[in-house]
């Protein structure tokens, strides 16, 4: 991990004891106390790759993904992007390599904009490309992401849903960034559309040799896109490990119920029955000693009393989980 | 808890609800939006009947028209809209406002949009009763606290005295599903019930509904957009798009024997565990869907459908493949000579 080093990382991502801690209350009667939206997270994504990050509403995934971004400052740890620092770049060097891509094409693409302006925007901030030279990266990108030229002169109101999705993602693209950060990229788009983006995103992680960190809810998609997987719960990652490792043998119980819990479309199966509790903890108050305890079918009094850690990275990519019974 | 509403003579073989030609028109600002575009379905009693489709096909839209709940404005037409023997648009407002809650209710997406934020549980749960049925307040707390059982609520008395907010989204979801079994309704339309959900949540409410329906003895009208909910829950599929009822069939069938080219590109275009090789290339739907403001000629799906020709210019009529699995699409066959099939369908078929 050490900038000394002449031979290049061989990860796009590396994310180390990363948290963010938001403060919550603190006006009139309530008091002041902090919510760890993302806690001591620690993550290696290699290049060329597809992470995978799954987990419930408000685990902290979004929060995650807009460290990465830059777009707010984590509370403790660091991110290295192509084995640099992210901490003191500035956001120019950091658009280069790192660029996302949102769920909702309605409200990321500014409505006032033409489908043109909106995509050369990062080249206009960012680079001293002449507009005409723009106007070429442009017309080449929309080629790429299937969009017709004259999708230059519409506005976002003219397109569907999918299509405002292709613009995020030549917009994302322009830049050639590295790394790209789905954050449920398909989730507000129909299914029969998911699949067109979805084989869009595919071709363009082998055209550009692009590490993409994916996070979803669809455990399918999931599934089919990603090479590793983390899953997060309350704020930490409690089981990281190859696509292989963790689909077939699932190793956290949260993870189990998760897996368990997707529903493939076959008729000759039952609604699974995950004896799993029912109540979501509030992260602003997470519980004692693992957090899964409250809900996990197998808690022990350990389990209440001391929280389980987990492993650190290795080189081998190595399956984690944060489990005493694992 | 007998009902003591009723519509008509209760005939236990006819169909609960049959719907006869449905239209839905709403006026909007480029003409006229045809939601809904003449669909036909029955549902049986203590049937669990999935309405599948994606967003703008007309699918609240048609759960809306039969619970009443569509704005004035909107334009509602049916050959029959019949209700355990009641024909629902001779009704005045005042009768049908006597039938919802009572024995027909709702579910809906978000449970926010249908609880009041500022009474407690106890207080709407027991309102909805004691609006329907002539019961003590007691009576109607008692019954509260035994549905908050049945939904997997613990603590329930406590509950009562909750607001909706105290509450996670699951657990408004549970108490929605309560208040819709407090009268002992005939007909639940659950509206995308769980798309709002966690996934382990999901799986804890569907397996919910699918027990209370069958104790019981509920017909379900439950609509979604996700085809590995309807595998797991449903008796029987409606595949709607643009407006209209492309497929029904019975479940099996449906996902093992398609015939519309819609609900073929539907099963197929979604990443299946095992069957579809991780990072292959998936069998998208090319295009997006038509606009239904003013008339839809022809076979709407036409210009996404890899078979379209020229006899899909004129409407297909709905074809009968047997006598539970009708299809509109040119294409179907009645019955299925296996000669017909084509290729890929068949070579499909066997994958899966
Ligand atoms: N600006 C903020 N101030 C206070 N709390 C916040 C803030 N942003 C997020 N949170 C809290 O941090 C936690 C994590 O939120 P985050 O949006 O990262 O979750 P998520 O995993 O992306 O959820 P979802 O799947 O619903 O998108 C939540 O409890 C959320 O309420
Ligand atoms: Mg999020």
């Amino acid at each position: 991990m050490k900038a000394t080093s002449v031979e290049p990382t061989p990860y796009a991502l590396e994310l180390c004891g990363l948290s963010k801690r938001f403060t919550l209350g603190g006006k009139m009667f309530s008091k002041k106390r902090a919510l760890y939206a993302v806690s001591d997270v620690s993550l290696r994504v290699p290049r060329g790759q597809v992470m995978g990050l799954v987990g419930e509403s408000g685990c902290g995934k979004s929060t995650l993904a807009k460290m990465l971004l830059g777009l707010t400052p984590p509370s403790e740890g660091d991110v290295l992007i192509q084995g640099k620092s992210i901490t003191h770049s500035d956001q120019k060097t950091l658009a280069r390599h790192v660029q996302p891509i949102f769920q909702d094409p309605y409200s990321s693409l500014n409505p006032r904009r033409r489908i043109g302006d909106i995509i050369a925007l990062p080249l206009r901030l960012h680079t001293t490309l002449s507009s005409q030279e723009r106007s070429q990266r442009v017309t080449a990108m929309l080629d790429l992401v299937g969009l017709p030229k004259r999708a230059t002169q519409q506005y976002p109101g003219q397109l569907s849903g999918g299509q405002r999705q292709r613009v995020a993602i030549a917009r994302a693209l322009i830049m050639r960034p590295d790394l790209v950060i789905c954050d449920e990229p398909t989730s507000a788009l129909d299914v029969s559309v998911q699949a067109q983006i979805l084989n869009l995103l595919l071709d363009l992680k082998e055209e550009f040799g692009l590490t993409y960190l994916f996070i979803s809810h669809d455990l399918a998609v999931v599934e089919h896109l990603v090479d590793r997987l983390a899953v997060m719960y309350l704020g930490r990652i409690v089981e990281e490990g190859s696509r292989e490792q963790i689909f077939a043998a699932p190793k956290h119980p949260y993870t189990q119920a998760l897996l368990a819990s997707a529903l493939t479309p076959d008729p000759s199966l039952d609604i699974p029955d995950l004896g799993l509790g029912s109540v979501q903890p509030d992260p602003s108050r997470p519980p004692a000693g693992c957090a899964f305890h409250p809900r996990c079918p197998q808690s022990s009094p350990e389990c209440r009393e001391r929280r389980p850690s987990l492993p650190p990275v290795d080189l081998h990519g190595t399956g984690r989980v944060a489990c005493h019974f694992a | 808890m007998s009902n003591n509403i009723s519509t008509g003579i209760t005939n236990t073989s006819a169909p609960l609800l049959k719907v006869t030609n449905l239209q839905v028109k709403l006026p909007v600002a480029a003409g006229t939006l045809n939601a809904v575009r003449g669909i036909d379905f029955e549902v049986q009693r203590g049937e669990m009947l999935c309405i599948v489709g994606e967003s703008g096909c007309g699918k609240s839209m048609t759960s809306m028209a039969l619970m009443g709940l569509l704005p004035q404005r909107a334009n509602i037409t049916a050959s029959q809209l019949n209700f355990d023997g009641a024909e629902l648009l001779s009704l005045t407002e005042r009768q049908r406002s006597g039938l919802r809650g009572s024995r027909m209710a709702m579910i809906f997406q978000e449970p926010m949009t249908a609880l009041n934020p500022a009474y407690t549980l106890g207080n709407q749960l027991c309102e909805v009763l004691r609006r329907h049925r002539k019961v003590s307040r007691q009576q109607a707390k008692e019954r509260a606290i035994y549905l908050l059982g049945k939904v997997g609520i613990s603590a329930a008395e406590e509950r009562l005295d909750q607001y909706p907010h105290q509450l996670s989204g699951g657990l408004r979801q549970r108490i929605m599903i309560a208040m819709a079994l407090m009268c002992e309704p005939d007909l639940i339309i659950a509206d995308e019930p769980t798309t709002a959900l966690d996934v382990t949540i999901q799986a804890q409410i569907l397996r919910l509904l699918r027990d209370l329906q069958r104790e019981f003895g509920t017909a379900i009208i439950f609509i979604t957009h996700d085809l590995g909910v309807v595998a797991r829950i449903a008796d029987r599929v409606a595949v709607m798009y643009a407006g209209e009822i492309v497929e029904t069939a019975d479940t099996t069938t449906l996902f093992n024997a398609p015939q519309h080219p819609y609900t073929q590109g539907l099963i197929n275009c979604i990443p299946t565990p095992g069957k579809t090789p991780p990072g292959s290339r998936l069998q998208a739907i090319p295009g997006v869907v038509p606009s239904l403001i003013g008339e839809v000629k022809g076979c709407a799906f036409r210009n996404r459908c890899s078979r379209a020709e020229e006899r899909c210019t004129t409407a297909p009529a709905l074809i009968q493949a047997t006598q539970a699995h009708a299809v509109r699409c040119h294409f179907a066959t009645s019955p299925v000579p296996s000669t017909a099939i084509p290729c890929e369908v068949l070579h499909e078929s066997h994958q899966r």
